[in-house]
């Protein structure tokens, strides 16, 4: 286990120089100077330009530069804001656990339709409810959220006024950060009138992000169960007589989670792709948001911070992901070692 | 003399029939593939013939008509069937002439990253070794970073425009082609008929193009086909946060973009770029699908 385990972490480490490296270098592409750049259309003189490139360390060779950069990376500092002056990490932090909340609903949103809808649209096989899944979950799969999002706001806040238009929770509230994620610190602050707020404004963001999962999942799920029930050990337990039940639900299900398991996994990166546009929408007060917006100011060293970050944590879901199914599955362990 | 078999009768056994044939057959079965294509053609030929077909030049503002609604709602009039923008530009116009922006792109993005993508996988595929690793894990590095992410950060670098925003996309897509091109390869190279060629003197340009490429087509073919809908969402989801094809240029995500703050008040200029990336989108996975199981030989059987 222990071999399976270092086996799989050193595979990170090359993606995770690698990233650096793209990192790095990303910034460095910029056309024209980046002390310019950074001054932008002020201008700026001359002494005070080769003050500011000493500052930044600019001055030495590129080689250098990496290795104090990857230097700071592994002390967990990402630079600075050129906007607000704040380290990068911090406002990371800060507004991670705001997509973290969105990111987690969504997924469990898909789970939570997504697995029964798969299961009985292949237990059901050639039904109207299995041409129904899997149509709508090819549409899901084919949407562009930033407009199902659009649609939904049209809908449900502008028609029928059910959901507010943008935000995490009405301006009124203010319910003490002791996790991040306001729906559990509005419960630990037994504000009730809070947790409304917060959860009406989550519901929208929550469908438009988990749309796309939902549909990889769904049709992933009725693949898996259709292959688990050709196979003999249901023909088996059908044979013994238990009820369709019980050998869809314990005997077929559990052996097609495994593949489920692993789109689950891949999906982190769908959906902090996802999050970017849906924070932009719904003006989410997440680090997608947090990007773009770095993007319209020429933030370079938040965008890069971000980027890594983000690339780190899909990166890190990954390992786990796979280190998981190395636990579930003995042949996978022994093969990898 | 009559056990002899005449040649005619040899004749009368219909011939195996041609490979595209045979495909067409498979294809047609699949009534959404079918459908698919359908839609894929009529959507190419808007987008070639837009010229004739829309009523107005998609940059026509008329100061009469700013965000009238479509034809068939109180205030609309059939001059603009489907309504007009905030500054009075007819909307079916535009989204006739926004139809070759996204094709464009879609096509142009799977063009490039497949080209680099075939080139990339035959050189990891052959040489294997020290670059065959590292090009495979740049792909597994562009692979675990978001892909839309990425997209953003490059057109953020290069600057926005729609020659960036393919340029972005493409990269950000390159490892599927790559990692297909590669896989293929190797089981490829080890058949015989690659160590026949190679016996013959079959160059290695020779055996990359002539003889393991046309054999790795099919998964290739498939993925270029679900490819060209992932890079219209792609880009248009780029166009949309204003990285993409920059106004006044008639493309969906872009007027999505310009739509935005009038969802409260106007929901035809919202309503109909989505739903045409919808379709579009849609058509192109539909067909996918069906070339998927037409080309797929495990499944023929």
């Amino acid at each position: 286990m222990l071999r399976f385990l270092l086996s799989r972490v050193s595979l990170v480490i090359p993606t995770f120089i690698g990233m650096t490296l793209l990192a790095f270098f990303l910034i460095r592409i910029v056309p024209g100077d980046p002390i310019e750049t950074m001054a932008g259309e002020r201008g700026i003189d001359a002494t005070r330009h080769a003050a500011l490139l000493k500052e930044y360390g600019l001055d030495r060779p590129v080689l250098v530069q990496y290795g104090i950069y990857i230097g700071r990376v592994l002390h967990g500092d990402l630079g600075k804001s050129m906007i607000t002056q704040e380290p990068v990490m911090s406002e990371f932090l800060t507004l991670f656990p705001a997509t973290i909340e969105l990111a987690a609903c969504a997924i469990v949103f898909a789970l939570v339709i997504g697995i029964p809808a798969g299961m009985i649209a292949a237990v059901r096989r050639n039904s109207v409810f299995d041409h129904g899944v899997m149509g709508v979950s090819l549409t899901g799969y084919s949407m562009p959220i930033f407009w199902w999002g659009l649609l939904l706001i049209l809908l449900f806040s502008v028609q029928l006024g059910w959901t507010p238009v943008s935000g995490r929770i009405a301006v009124r509230y203010d319910v003490d950060p002791v996790t991040g994620f306001l729906l559990i610190d509005s419960l630990l602050a037994g504000d009730t009138g809070a947790l409304k707020s917060a959860a009406s404004h989550l519901i929208l963001p929550m469908i438009v992000l988990g749309t796309s999962p939902l549909a990889i999942i769904a049709r992933m799920t009725r693949s898996a169960m259709l292959e688990v029930l050709g196979e003999d050990y249901i023909r088996t337990a059908r044979a013994k007589g238990l009820s369709n039940l019980r050998v869809i639900a314990l005997h077929a299900f559990r052996n097609a989670l495994i593949p489920v398991i692993t789109v689950i996994g891949l999906q982190v990166g769908v959906l902090f792709t996802g999050a970017i546009l849906t924070e932009t929408i719904f003006s989410w007060p997440g680090v997608g948001k947090w990007l773009i917006e770095a993007i319209n100011r020429r933030d370079y060293p938040v965008l890069q911070g971000g980027l890594l970050m983000l690339g780190v944590m899909v990166m890190m879901v990954n390992l786990l992901v796979d280190v998981m199914y190395g636990i579930i599955n003995p042949r996978i362990r022994r093969s990898a070692s | 003399m009559s056990t002899v078999v005449a040649p005619e009768t040899f004749a009368a056994v219909a011939p195996p029939p041609s490979p595209l044939r045979e495909f067409w057959g498979y294809f047609r079965k699949n009534h959404g593939a079918v459908a698919g294509l359908a839609i894929v053609v009529a959507v190419l030929l808007t987008a070639v013939f837009a010229n004739v077909l829309a009523p107005y030049s998609p940059d026509l503002t008329n100061n009469a008509a700013f965000l009238q609604p479509p034809a068939w709602q109180e205030g609309g009039s059939w001059a603009y069937p489907l309504g007009t923008d905030a500054i009075g530009r007819d909307i079916l116009s535009r989204l006739i002439f926004g139809a070759r922006l996204s094709l464009l792109m879609g096509i142009a993005v799977v063009a490039l990253s497949i080209v680099v993508g075939i080139i990339l996988g035959l050189v990891a595929g052959f040489f294997r070794g020290l670059t065959e690793i590292f090009i495979m894990r740049l792909m597994d590095i562009i692979l675990t970073l978001p892909s839309l992410l990425l997209a953003i950060v490059i057109v953020a670098i290069l600057g926005p425009g729609i020659m960036n925003a393919m340029l972005a996309v493409a990269v950000v897509v390159l490892p599927h082609y790559v990692r297909l091109t590669r896989a293929a390869v190797i089981t490829e190279t080890s058949k015989d008929y690659v160590t026949a060629a190679r016996a013959n003197g079959a160059g290695l340009l020779r055996l990359m193009f002539n003889e393991v490429l046309p054999n790795c087509a099919a998964p290739l073919i498939v993925q270029a086909s679900l490819g060209v809908s992932t890079a219209i969402l792609d880009a248009a989801a780029l166009g949309f946060l204003g990285l993409g094809a920059q106004p006044p240029a008639s493309e969906w995500g872009t007027m999505l973009a310009d739509a935005r703050e009038f969802v409260l008040r106007a929901w035809w200029v919202v309503t109909f770029p989505g739903l045409m990336i919808l379709i579009t989108v849609l058509a192109f996975n539909l067909m996918g699908d069906g070339l998927r199981d037409a080309l797929d030989p495990k499944l023929k059987r």
